[in-house]
């Protein structure tokens, strides 16, 4: 077998690491939707998520995953998401979560028709 | 007439002592510096309104020039010794004092951030404290790198506060608002630099603190991590390298930033507890005095005479401190009264 199935230089870091941020959905994202600014984590949009009710899936950490330029696995992710806007009625600050998503998909979708 | 010994001149000792003189007693402060006035002295502008902190002082003092209120500076009460319900005092100068009432107004002491080691202030070049900020703002000396304005600035909050590390376990109160308040000045002065602030808890417990954040977040694009700063490292080019857990996404984390400001807690200090223990007055474990009941008496001591007003007795604002004093100044009018009435 071969050494390096062994070492941990072959396990990918799991820390979040600034110098290695890719802003670019983000920025994309902030501008045309600045309310997403305010989040403050408090995790009511998770609580009454649809969605996250039935399957696995964390609008707020993904969210804030994307905050944190990690956007890794979160084409997929976004997917599990209904539509149906209930996190957007109990957000404290108002942000309008479902057109975060939107945009998510749509920047998804924009890369996806830019490869072919 | 009644004479009052007030012991500190910082928010606290002044506006006691104007209040006092108004009401028509004869006042004497006894300031232990060369100056009145305490941290604000060194503040710039002050949170929640941005007004300036030597505009705000200005004010204060402009209410003491009234013939009855005398100030002794580079001065420190000795001792105080109860006779005849009356107050011998001596002080390091020359002058004794005889005094009905004595309030303390000692105020308190910044943390000493060498004590969190691991955070490298007075090690690596670019920590500071948030009081070291406020001073360079009033000196015009701007946070830079050898390229220009910093491109990132993090500010970690509780240094010394609530950490049972620093053997504090209290919270200092205004240091989180005093984090937003800076982040937003930086901003104002280099847009271009991304600032971080840490946390463990945001608390923004005072009017307009919790707007002033929300405008932090949606105006100034001020970020707000929650997680503690496990230890900061200098790198060559001077920048400092910081490690947190981003206890939301429940990751590791870190980063390089140009400056780390430290927003320092406040403790009782040397001073307070020399002003208490000449005053017989009991202090609590953290060091602040102690008063005789959290609601309705919170500018009496443990001594019958004695009072207390403003930080001595915990952390607080400006704004606190002001409303404070002046309840201070009423509890005393309401001592003599009493006096008066019992030789009657
Ligand atoms: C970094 C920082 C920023 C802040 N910014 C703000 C702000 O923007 N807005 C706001 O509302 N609040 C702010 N605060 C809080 C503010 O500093 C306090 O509310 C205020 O200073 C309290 O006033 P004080 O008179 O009780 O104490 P002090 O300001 O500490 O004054 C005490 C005075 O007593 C003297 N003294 C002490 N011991 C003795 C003794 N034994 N004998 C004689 N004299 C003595 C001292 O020399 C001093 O002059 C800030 C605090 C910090 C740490
Ligand atoms: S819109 Fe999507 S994220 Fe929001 S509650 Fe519905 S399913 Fe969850
Ligand atoms: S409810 Fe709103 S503020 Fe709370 S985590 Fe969700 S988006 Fe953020
Ligand atoms: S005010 Fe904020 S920074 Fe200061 S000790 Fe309390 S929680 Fe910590």
């Amino acid at each position: 077998m071969a050494v390096k199935n062994f070492g941990f230089a072959a396990i990918k870091p799991r820390t979040i690491d600034f110098e290695q941020f890719d802003g670019r959905l983000l920025s994309e994202i902030l501008e045309l939707e600045p309310s997403f600014k305010v989040c403050l984590s408090c995790g009511g949009c998770t609580a009454t998520c649809s969605a996250g009710n039935l399957v696995s899936f964390n609008i707020r950490q993904l969210n804030l995953l994307l905050r944190r330029g990690e956007t890794v696995g979160l084409e997929n992710e976004i997917k599990k998401c209904m539509l149906c806007g209930k996190c957007m009625l109990v957000c404290p600050r108002g942000i309008n979560i479902r057109n975060v998503i939107m945009l998510i998909k749509k920047s998804v979708a924009k890369s996806h028709s830019l490869k072919r | 007439m009644k004479h009052v010994v007030v012991i500190g001149g910082g928010v606290a000792g002044i506006e006691t002592a104007a209040q006092l003189s108004k009401s028509g007693h004869w006042v004497t402060v006894v300031e232990k510096s060369n100056q009145l006035g305490g941290k604000l002295n060194d503040w710039h502008c002050l949170f929640p309104d941005f007004s300036l902190a030597k505009e705000q002082l200005d004010w204060l003092q402009s209410q003491k020039h009234q013939a009855d209120l005398q100030v002794l500076l580079e001065t420190k009460v000795t001792s105080v010794n109860r006779t005849n319900g009356r107050f011998a005092i001596e002080t390091s100068g020359k002058d004794k004092l005889e005094a009905d009432a004595v309030v303390v107004a000692s105020g308190y002491e910044l943390f000493d951030a060498r004590r969190k080691e691991e955070y490298g202030y007075k090690i690596y070049e670019r920590v500071i404290t948030s009081a070291d900020l406020e001073k360079r703002m009033n000196n015009g000396e701007l946070l830079r790198t050898p390229e220009g304005a910093p491109n990132r600035v993090a500010f970690v909050h509780c240094v010394g506060s609530r950490d049972e590390k620093s053997g504090n376990h209290y919270c200092s109160k205004v240091c989180c608002i005093t984090g937003v308040k800076q982040a937003i000045e930086l901003k104002k002065l280099s847009p271009g630099t991304e600032i971080f602030c840490f946390y463990m808890d945001l608390r923004m417990y005072g009017k307009h603190f919790e707007e002033l954040y929300r405008t932090a977040q949606e105006k100034y694009d001020i970020q707000f991590i929650r997680g503690r700063l496990s230890e900061a490292a200098e790198k060559i080019d001077k920048s400092v390298q910081i490690k947190a857990e981003d206890t939301l996404s429940g990751r590791p984390l870190k980063m390089n930033v140009d400056w780390l400001v430290l927003l320092v807690g406040m403790e009782a200090g040397t001073g307070t507890a020399q002003a208490a223990s000449v005053c017989g007055s009991r202090c609590e474990s953290s060091g602040f005095i102690a008063t005789a009941d959290e609601h309705r008496s919170t500018n009496l001591s443990s001594q019958e005479g004695i009072f207390v007003a403003g930080s001595c007795t915990g952390p607080m604002s400006v704004t606190d401190t002001i409303l404070h004093a002046r309840s201070a100044a009423c509890e005393v009018n309401d001592y003599f009264q009493k006096l008066e009435k019992s030789w009657l």
